[in-house]
């Protein structure tokens, strides 16, 4: 699958996604258009920190575990901080975590977090908006900061055409805690949305965009039908400026 | 006549005189101008149509209600319908009547508290009351306790007492195809009950009958059959069932719901009584004003005018009207209706002889579509080509060619929440065309299932994505009946012009602009309204 950005999802080892399905009924600016969705607060409760917490709360040592709950207990005010500061700086800190875990552990407890974790966390709304969406002739995509092998079992279940995820580092099976490539969050999920839509021949006045954060801002302002979903009260007062939609999928 | 029946007279419009000619000595009249009034001169020879006085109210309203279920129009009475281990859904009218909210209770709790002590006493316990709103906005639980009373909400919400949702895709059933190829489809609830209870709220000729169930529990794919600009157009007027393609329409979809599923309906009237103490003198002509009245006038207008808008909105919308109940019919759907519209017409009916050149109208703060809400651009507009142009029977106020003049502020407003397809059809839309057809066919379906406005009409408080399209076919008459139309005190003047009037500043200024279309002598109707009437032109 040809992606724009070397590392979300091109360089991703198991990249393949179900195809949407092709429904004919009311199809909107088909195939000039995509829906580009958030994924953490957006279409789910939870976040990074809940999908390390699963890996910690499984690990096989019973030392690793009370060392890493203990130190991810102690490092929340710091995490905080460091979100209040920039996400991309908490998102490229919190990865480091990761440091040690193989890569096959990974892959295969991240389906098991899909199943235990992030279906269970799915707003309520989020599988009928993809669901329409998709009827409608859009192509759906997720763009998301997490790591790729929690976000493929989500992409594989919404039935999204395709995904970028951040991707760890991988040497000698193991991950260094590093990323492959720019980080995805904030301003470079814009640049990851411009480049994908030139790849893929869409327009981007024709696109969707769908974030809750205000640090989704410029991937929401590029594309022609931005929409806030559950937004946080930054984002919530731009998309009153703007008089962007606000939809709450919670309910 | 029942013993709970009101007593009966030819009209109200009877009871005055509802029409009067402004002359040297006339008064200035009071014209609505959204959360705000004014007073102005209208020429000498202005006719000027007065609301008629509400009708007396019923004296006992819970023990009509009670006569109506036991003595029905054409079939058993309720209680002989009832058997336990039915399932049953009670249906309801939404916020968007009456105009505004009724002082409490309102005749909606009146009437399910006597129905759900009867249905209890009958052992049935499947019970679901819907609320029959088909695109509107989904009703607030604050709404929804106001309208039902606390002890309801508090026994039934949110799993028997919800808004009925018309993009369910597991909660709507289609019924069949008539012979015009209308599909009729409804709540599945509703579809699949032994016998669904229709509560009824009739404030114009307009509402209730078939348009109850047959609209208020249907979905998107059924309001494709009449809110068209066709139909609108073949409406002669939309305030007459009986010259109206959409309620021919209507009544057919109506008819093969009551073929599969058994309706049985309670429809209420209720008088013109609009205004409490503190805004009777809206309902007066103005030659009858005491002091007190206009005291109470200008404590108002001074007071509104300091106000800042969103605060004086929220006043407006909070302040109940006192109406009273002037007819309760229940049973079979087309003979309780027939009772209904006669009462209705007694209530509302004003006759007028001729039309003029001229129509004048002062368009107030609320429609049936933003309740607690803003009256935004398209709302202007359904309410003066649509709503106020379509308040007649026979012919129009004004001569085809005639010029409308409205009085509002014209405000570049909207609210996010309730109308946030309203706001890509004003600034997308209507920049490009204003031809109706052409809006239906090129882009209702866009909106209608853009999975956005599906989202935050079926989990937010937003009007489905193509409600603003029916505002703009529901003007589509009056668009096409006026060679001008003019708003007066347009603060946003690109409001109007995007909807193709012109602008004044005053009505003076409107009325010159008007000669130069009708001459020097041109004729002209000042429509006093609401409190709501039907102008019966002959």
């Amino acid at each position: 699958m040809p992606h724009p950005h070397p590392h979300p999802l091109a360089a991703a080892p198991h990249a393949p996604v179900p195809s949407a399905s092709t429904a004919p009924s009311g199809k909107l600016d088909a195939p000039r258009s995509a829906a580009f969705y958030d994924v953490d607060g957006t279409l789910v409760s939870v976040n990074i920190v809940h999908t390390y917490a699963y890996y910690v709360a499984n690990h096989p040592s019973l030392r690793r575990r009370a060392f890493g709950f203990a130190t991810m207990l102690a490092s929340i005010p710091a995490y905080l901080a460091a979100d209040f500061y920039s996400r991309k700086f908490f998102n490229e800190w919190f990865y480091k975590n990761y440091a040690g875990f193989t890569e096959d552990r990974l892959w295969v407890i991240g389906e098991e977090i899909f199943e235990n974790v992030i279906k269970p966390s799915l707003f309520p709304g989020a599988v009928d908006l993809i669901r329409r969406s998709r009827e409608a002739g859009v192509k759906q995509v997720l763009v998301t900061g997490s790591l790729d092998f929690v976000t493929r079992p989500l992409a594989r279940f919404l039935g999204a055409d395709d995904y970028g995820a951040n991707r760890l580092e991988i040497v000698n099976g193991v991950a260094t805690g590093r990323l492959v490539g720019t980080l995805l969050a904030g301003a470079n999920k814009s640049a990851w949305v411009r480049q994908y839509a030139t790849e893929h021949g869409l327009d981007l006045q024709q696109c969707w965009a769908y974030a809750d954060s205000a640090s989704d801002l410029p991937m929401l302002s590029i594309v022609g039908r931005p929409c806030a979903v559950n937004p946080d009260l930054q984002l919530r007062a731009a998309a009153r400026d703007y008089q962007w939609p606000v939809l709450d999928l919670k309910d | 006549m029942t013993p709970f029946d009101a007593p009966r007279r030819a009209s109200a419009a009877s009871l005055r005189n509802c029409v009067v000619y402004q002359d040297t000595s006339s008064p200035k009249r009071v014209f609505h101008f959204g959360e705000d009034f004014r007073e102005e001169e209208l020429p000498v020879g202005t006719r000027v149509v007065l609301p008629p006085p509400p009708l007396d109210g019923l004296n006992n309203v819970p023990a009509a209600i009670r006569h109506a279920l036991n003595h029905p129009e054409g079939c058993d009475p309720l209680f002989a319908m009832l058997k336990p281990g039915m399932k049953l859904t009670i249906a309801l009218d939404d916020i968007s009547v009456p105009l505004p909210k009724m002082v409490l209770p309102d005749v909606r709790q009146t009437m399910l508290e006597i129905v759900l002590q009867l249905v209890a006493d009958h052992g049935v316990d499947d019970i679901h009351i819907i609320v029959a709103l088909a695109v509107h906005r989904r009703m607030t639980e604050a709404e929804l306790r106001r309208m039902v009373g606390d002890r309801i909400y508090n026994q039934y919400a949110p799993n028997r007492l919800y808004n009925h949702d018309a993009e369910d895709p597991d909660g709507m059933t289609e019924l069949g195809v008539t012979d015009q190829g209308e599909v009729v489809e409804i709540n599945r609830r509703a579809a699949e009950s032994d016998l669904v209870i229709y509560l009824n709220i009739n404030l114009v000729p307009m509402d209730g009958g078939h348009k109850s169930v047959a609209v208020g529990l249907c979905g998107y794919r059924s309001l494709t059959a009449h809110h068209t600009p066709e139909a609108i157009r073949k409406s002669d007027s939309y305030m007459d069932p009986k010259r109206s393609a959409m309620h021919e329409s209507v009544n057919r979809m109506g008819k093969m719901v009551n073929e599969k599923v058994n309706v049985f309906t309670v429809e209420t009237v209720l008088n013109n009584r609009m205004y409490g103490p503190a805004l009777d003198f809206l309902a007066k002509p103005e030659e009858d004003w005491t002091a007190l009245d206009r005291s109470k006038f200008q404590a108002a207008k001074w007071a509104l005018h300091k106000m800042p808008r969103p605060v004086k909105r929220a006043i407006m919308h909070a302040t109940p009207a006192p109406y009273d109940v002037i007819a309760v019919h229940a049973g079979r759907t087309d003979p309780v209706h027939e009772k209904t519209l006669d009462r209705s017409w007694q209530q509302f009916s004003v006759p007028l002889e001729g039309q003029t050149d001229v129509v004048v109208f002062g368009v107030p703060f609320v429609s049936p579509y933003n309740c607690n809400s803003i009256l935004n651009p398209l709302l202007v507009q359904v309410m003066a080509l649509g709503y106020f142009h379509n308040m007649y029977r026979g012919k129009p106020v004004a001569k085809k060619g005639g010029t409308l003049i409205l009085t509002h502020p014209c405000y570049d407003e909207f609210h996010a929440g309730h109308h946030p397809s309203y706001i890509e059809f004003f600034n997308r839309l209507l920049p490009e065309t204003r031809d109706a057809k052409k809006l239906q066919h090129k882009y209702e379906a866009e909106f209608a299932r853009n999975p956005n406005y599906v989202q935050m009409y079926r989990r937010g408080n937003a009007y489905h994505g193509a409600h603003p399209f029916y505002m703009w076919y529901w003007g589509e008459n009056g668009r096409q009946h006026y060679s001008r139309i003019i708003a007066v005190g347009a603060e946003s003047p690109h409001v109007p012009e995007r909807m193709g009037w012109e602008w004044a500043p005053d009505l003076p200024t409107a009325f010159d602009m008007a000669r130069d279309s009708h001459g020097p002598s041109m004729s002209v109707t000042y429509m006093k309204v609401p409190p709501i009437f039907i102008a019966d032109v002959s």
